[in-house]
């Protein structure tokens, strides 16, 4: 038996729609204060960004945008929003909030709010953290000698296997398709749902690109791994198709 | 170091119960919680006889076996099933027991028990901590592998 097993402590919360689990390794993850105190922090700001963000909530920023009345000063909603622009600049038009249906920021808010929830949390800086947004993945590692975290990849055809293994230290895991929810990608340029594959699946540094560059890639398809190494460096991607 | 508070190897059977409203008119013996899950520990021998030099009485480890039943409301019947977790790794998984009370059931058992036994078990040889997928819902969410990752480390 070789594994020995860091300590390691799980919570999950119900939280922008979504099961959100944090997972924190490293000595003390299960009773240091430290992460005591960052554990409500990190759903606290989902929580939060949740409120602003819900095309679901009559009293949302976002649904704000919906009825054309201007958003509150609030510094996230500027920062969505820019951030928005350069997502469809960056993925040609692919990736676009501007829907038919109306603006929805959700394809990027979010990987922006999961990363968002564990960035610059000094409580957690002697751990390694792993947070799982409804099958998206931000995760980091506090040193050299820690273990990278596995990524399993589900099969879309079947989600009890897994088609793939990413490790990952510090970075993010995105996937994108219409396994669990149906058809709900919007090709931007065409209003169509695309279906000529089953799910996108990119790694990289940022979980916000990395889901971005997912759900863009998906509504393009074709040639998804080149497309995504030529428009976002240093990230990479793969496709499942239908069988053929 | 943190070697020391780890209780290695030693083999933890987790159940993990899923509970959901009746999808029977007579759920008949099944234990169908009210709410919250009643979770079951049951710690078996362990695997191996390796000794640790100072065992702690409570593992502190993910893998010593804390845990608790994933709480969430399914379409499905009570589902119990056990997961085996060896060095913060699932090792195998079983179904103790499932809804087999009526045509609705039994229909629901064939769909969905193979997918708790496979998920786990394609997970052992891999190893992972968390999964990657399209976009949980809730209900997806109590039949996955993450919601027994996440249940293991509890």
């Amino acid at each position: 038996m070789t594994a020995v097993a860091a300590e390691r402590r799980s919570w999950v919360v119900q939280v922008m729609g979504l099961p959100v689990s944090l997972h924190v390794r490293g000595e003390g993850a299960r009773s240091d204060p430290a992460v005591r105190r960052a554990v409500p922090v990190v759903f606290g700001r989902l929580r939060l960004a949740d409120r602003l963000f819900s095309p679901y909530r009559e009293d949302s920023e976002v649904s704000r945008i919906r009825r054309g009345e201007r958003p509150s000063g609030h510094p996230w909603v500027a920062e969505v929003l820019a951030l928005c622009e350069l997502a469809r600049e960056r993925t040609d038009g692919y990736f676009d909030a501007r829907l038919p249906g109306g603006f929805d920021p959700s394809g990027l808010v979010k990987g922006w709010a999961a990363e968002q929830s564990v960035a610059a949390l000094p409580d957690l800086d002697g751990f390694d953290y792993c947070l799982n947004a409804g099958g998206d993945v931000v995760a980091a590692v506090r040193s050299a000698a820690s273990p990278a975290w596995r990524v399993g990849v589900e099969d879309p055809r079947d989600r009890s296997r897994l088609v793939a293994v990413r490790e990952v230290r510090t970075g993010g895991v995105a996937t994108s398709g219409s396994a669990a929810r149906g058809a709900h990608i919007v090709d931007p340029h065409t209003g169509a749902r695309p279906d000529a594959l089953l799910s996108v699946t990119v790694t990289g540094p940022s979980l916000l690109w990395a889901d971005v560059f997912a759900t863009a890639a998906f509504s393009r398809g074709g040639d998804v791994a080149g497309w995504v190494r030529a428009r976002a460096p240093g990230y990479e991607a793969f496709a499942v198709g239908p069988d053929p | 170091m943190r070697r020391i508070a780890i209780a290695v190897a030693a083999t933890v059977s987790i159940v993990v119960l899923l509970f959901s409203y009746h999808t029977s008119t007579n759920s008949g013996g099944l234990p169908v919680a009210a709410g919250q899950p009643r979770p079951v520990v049951r710690t078996t021998a362990p695997s191996s006889p390796a000794a640790p030099s100072s065992a702690p009485s409570s593992g502190s480890s993910g893998a010593s076996g804390t845990f608790a039943g994933a709480a969430a409301d399914t379409q499905y019947g009570p589902v119990q099933v056990q997961i085996t977790v060896t060095g913060g790794r699932i090792t195998s998984a079983q179904t103790l027991q499932v809804p087999q009370e009526s045509g609705r059931d039994i229909r629901i058992n064939s769909a969905a028990v193979p997918i708790l036994n496979q998920e786990a078990l394609t997970a052992q040889s891999a190893q992972i901590d968390t999964v990657s997928g399209a976009t949980y819902t809730s209900e997806g969410y109590v039949q996955s592998l993450q919601s027994a990752i996440d249940a293991a480390h509890r």
